[in-house]
């Protein structure tokens, strides 16, 4: 056709990107670089939190502890859970969906590469947005889940809860992006062979993820959105005064908060389910079975939003359905446990630290599983609600879970994303001072919670029986902290030193392992076409189950380029980034609602012509020459 | 599926826009993204919908969407508030733009059939169908601008009472989707001024339309359930 003929010809002497520098990492669209700043980004804000809740184990080591501020203190527990949440570990799951799934499917990038990057670029912005103003004393008070009417102007006059409600709009841009992004990628950029039923498991949980987040972000935008006008434009909303349900945003929230549970723990739950069977030479016990009950897990997550408020009074009938529903979760969430001891059961086990982290999951997740199945009662929930009791069960499940997953996620692929080793040494020290530090930090919560501890109060006297309890958490916390800076000299020793890994260096069986580590650009050079679940794995004809490779093996070998093969490569893009700016200027805007309306209304119409104009440009861009 | 969605696996397919490349279902990427984008929007306009029901008959102080109100301090009276006539109207408007939208649609798939009749030549021209859905759905916003000043006018603003936030929220969130696809459907215009969109454009039609359907059945349930049940 006349159009394809128009068109300037590709040519093989086009120059190459350049793949390093300042600039190709602002502009790249390489779904394994924007992998990688994902997980930095990530574990920088991992380590911002994590410094947060020390300062609130320090002030809680003694009784009437003087110091930080009830304010400050407000300020500290809001935002380490809202940085765990938004921007630590949601990150590093999304940079496991960016690195892994399409190299798990057998696909060269994402289906939309630059959306891809726009989902990074507004993550990192928004987490900024809502992170800086702790410097300034200003940071969000309210909790994490920002409760109405407290957030309302009313009860929370000062800028802090407007970082948080406009941060949270800012960071759900974030999530529902990649959220199409990656169903689109996973329904329709499998190779060839590739029928559901033989993906790889963490791109099927990854695959629940994003309908949960598609399906429970719009909700919190809602309510983030009543919260806005309530607090800019004068909203009846959540004003008790006029008429508004005070429950209306506990609901709201609830709804996209409870699914949100499954968002952090369900790519940790994939992630051991590939290091597990890897490392125990022996495929997954009851692949279907671990699949469906993620469906359901993410199915029933969106009808038990209401355990979270048995204590507002919501009557018996509400009561005990919501505890009902709870109570049909922990099943699905079993079979999921017994399916990875039956994994190991008899297989032959390497006690790698990536396998010691995904044992410990299921060992400390069944600890939050299980006081988690406690308060699904609504009788038991109403004395533990809102003490420490709580605070153990979803760090137990968060920690010991999500964490303790990414930990076995990063151990195991590190050596695909680098080419190198992270060092069993230091990993077994990190690995093993974080289970003790973890457990000292959290199970003591149970008793003092128990003992009827409360929750967000800076301060306790003494004589309650909360000081030993609250001593052994700082001391598990001090712990905490060795372990983890274990962990990141680890990191960073090993990104340029440890020692060179293999395609394959764990004889494992799903497709990234096909390809070298770390991969070239393209990928695949060829898309596979896949025959089994586990393409590396021979077991039909009687070949050893396992294909290991060495890096000596595998040495002088050249590694083509992407031109070279005549392989078509997006090319780079700034306007992900500039649009996602814009996005944020414009956000910004409402924060001069109170002080001038013109300002606001000023700044706001200067973001919407950027982002906008910028999108044009973006969509107006070609994202790849044409053949 | 036809022959050009065949795996050819050495020469660089499996990623990008899926436009021309191996894709696992043989659909575009674009078009499985919009049906996902639509399966979230449903999800926000719920909650919208749901808020507004939920908070429909708590406000303690008038004015009402359906029922007169006097003002116990100043003995105002209030008329009911909604206007089912005029949002009648709008409604038939707005349903007429998803017709012109099928028709635009069926235009740019068939551009190259011979066109022989008047009629063919109405029906096959893509410019006047787009033309017709971007104004219509002006004209529908039109109908809003005129219902919001003249509620505004007779006392209900978004701070008047429960009604006026959950009703002014659900309905401008509404008529924001009808704005940006009124700005969809031009920028498909000035694409068909400046090169004509012929089939190999149609995806690009095709998901502008899905959006714009999705945006007039959520306009058919506000109608249903705002204005219509009282």
């Amino acid at each position: 056709m006349a159009t394809i003929a128009a068109a300037p010809p590709y040519t093989q002497t086009k120059p190459v990107p350049a793949q390093t520098g300042l600039w190709s990492w602002l502009t790249t669209v390489d779904h394994k670089r924007i992998g990688a700043l994902y997980l930095i980004s990530g574990l920088f804000f991992f380590i911002f939190g994590g410094l947060e809740a020390a300062i609130i184990r320090a002030q809680l080591a003694t009784p009437n502890g003087r110091l930080v501020t009830a304010d400050m203190y407000n300020q500290l527990f809001t935002m380490h859970g809202t940085t765990m949440i938004f921007l630590a570990v949601m990150p590093m799951s999304a940079a496991f969906f960016n690195f892994l799934i399409p190299l798990q499917i057998g696909a060269r990038d994402v289906a939309f590469p630059r959306l891809n990057a726009f989902s990074y670029w507004i993550y990192l912005l928004g987490g900024i947005f809502i992170t800086a103003p702790i410097f300034l004393w200003m940071a969000p008070d309210g909790g994490w889940f920002g409760y109405a009417p407290l957030s309302t102007k009313a009860y929370s006059p000062q800028h802090n809860m407007d970082f948080w409600v406009l941060g949270l709009q800012i960071l759900g841009i974030s999530s529902l992006a990649a959220g199409f992004n990656f169903i689109t990628t996973i329904i329709n950029m499998r190779a060839p062979g590739m029928s559901l039923m033989r993906m790889p498991i963490f791109t099927w949980m990854s695959f629940v993820v994003q309908f949960l987040v598609v399906l429970a972000f719009p909700v919190i935008t809602v309510a983030l959105v009543f919260l806005q006008f309530d607090r800019f434009f004068g909203t009846n909303f959540y004003t008790i005064a006029k008429g508004a349900d005070p429950l209306l945003w506990q609901h709201l929230f609830w709804v996209f908060g409870h699914p949100e549970v499954y968002i952090l723990i369900l790519p940790a739950f994939g992630l051991v389910s590939e290091v597990l069977p890897t490392f125990s030479k022996k495929p997954l016990f009851g692949y279907p079975v671990m699949v469906y009950s993620g469906i359901l897990i993410g199915f029933l997550g969106f009808g038990v939003w209401a355990h979270h408020m048995f204590s507002v009074g919501m009557g018996p009938i509400a009561d005990a359905v919501f505890s009902l529903a709870t109570m049909l979760i922990a099943i699905p969430t079993g079979v999921k446990i017994f399916n990875w001891m039956a994994t190991m059961w008899g297989g032959t086990i390497r006690f790698t630290v990536a396998m010691k982290f995904a044992i410990a999951l299921v060992a400390m997740f069944t600890i939050g599983g299980i006081s988690g199945v406690m308060h699904s009662s609504a009788p038991a929930d109403l004395q533990q609600t809102d003490t420490y009791f709580v605070v153990a069960h979803f760090h137990y499940v968060l920690y010991g879970g999500s964490i303790f997953g990414l930990f076995a996620g990063i151990y195991y692929y590190f050596p695909k994303v680098t080419g190198r080793f992270l060092s069993e040494k230091l990993g077994n020290w990190h690995f093993w001072i974080s289970l003790v530090g973890m457990n000292l930090t959290f199970f003591p919560m149970h008793f003092s919670g128990l003992l009827g501890m409360p929750r967000r109060y800076y301060q306790y006297d003494a004589g309650q029986g909360f000081e030993i309890f609250n001593l052994m958490s700082t001391a598990g916390t001090a712990i905490l902290i060795v372990g983890t800076l274990f962990g990141l000299i680890n990191v960073i020793k090993s990104w340029k030193g440890g020692a060179p890994a293999s395609s394959n260096p764990w004889g494992a069986a799903t497709l990234e392992w096909t390809i070298p580590s770390p991969p070239p650009d393209y990928n695949f050079a060829e898309i596979p076409t896949v025959k089994s679940r586990y393409p590396l794995w021979n077991m039909a004809d009687g070949e050893p189950l396992v294909h290991e490779t060495t890096h000596a093996e595998e040495a002088g070998r050249r590694i083509p380029t992407s031109q070279e093969l005549g392989i078509v490569m997006p090319n780079p893009s700034i306007w992900p980034l500039i649009t996602a700016a814009g996005l944020l200027v414009m956000f910004c805007g409402l924060l001069f609602m109170d002080s001038s309306v013109p300002t606001a209304v000023g700044v706001m119409l200067l973001g919407t012509v950027w982002w906008v104009g910028a999108l044009y440009k973006w969509l107006l861009t070609p994202l790849e020459d044409h053949h | 599926m036809t022959a050009s969605t065949a795996p050819t696996a050495a020469h660089g397919d499996g990623h990008a826009h899926g436009g021309g490349h191996y894709t696992t279902l043989g659909l575009d990427h674009r078009k499985i993204a919009i049906w996902t984008f639509i399966g979230s929007e449903c999800m926000l306009f719920a909650s919208l919908i749901s808020t507004y029901l939920i908070y429909k008959g708590r406000s303690p102080e008038g004015p009402f969407p359906h029922t007169a109100w006097t003002n116990p301090a100043t003995g105002e009276v209030f008329k009911p508030i909604l206007n089912i006539p005029v949002t009648s109207a709008s409604t038939f408007v707005l349903l007429m733009s998803s017709l012109a939208m099928v028709l635009a649609l069926a235009a740019v798939q068939n551009r190259h059939t011979p066109k022989h009749t008047l009629g063919d030549r109405i029906l096959g021209s893509s410019k006047l169908w787009l033309w017709a859905t971007a104004l219509l759905g002006l004209g529908f916003l039109m109908f809003q601008a005129y219902e919001f000043t003249s509620f505004i006018h007779e006392g209900l603003t978004i701070r008047t009472n429960l009604f006026g936030s959950s009703f002014f929220t659900l309905t401008g969130f509404h008529g924001a989707h009808v704005t940006a696809g009124v700005i969809w459907l031009l920028t498909l215009l000035a694409i068909d001024y400046k090169r004509g969109l012929g089939p190999q454009d149609a995806l690009l039609v095709d998901i502008a339309a899905l959006y714009w359907h999705f945006v007039d059945v959520v306009w058919i349930v506000i109608f249903t359930l705002v204005y219509l049940i009282q």
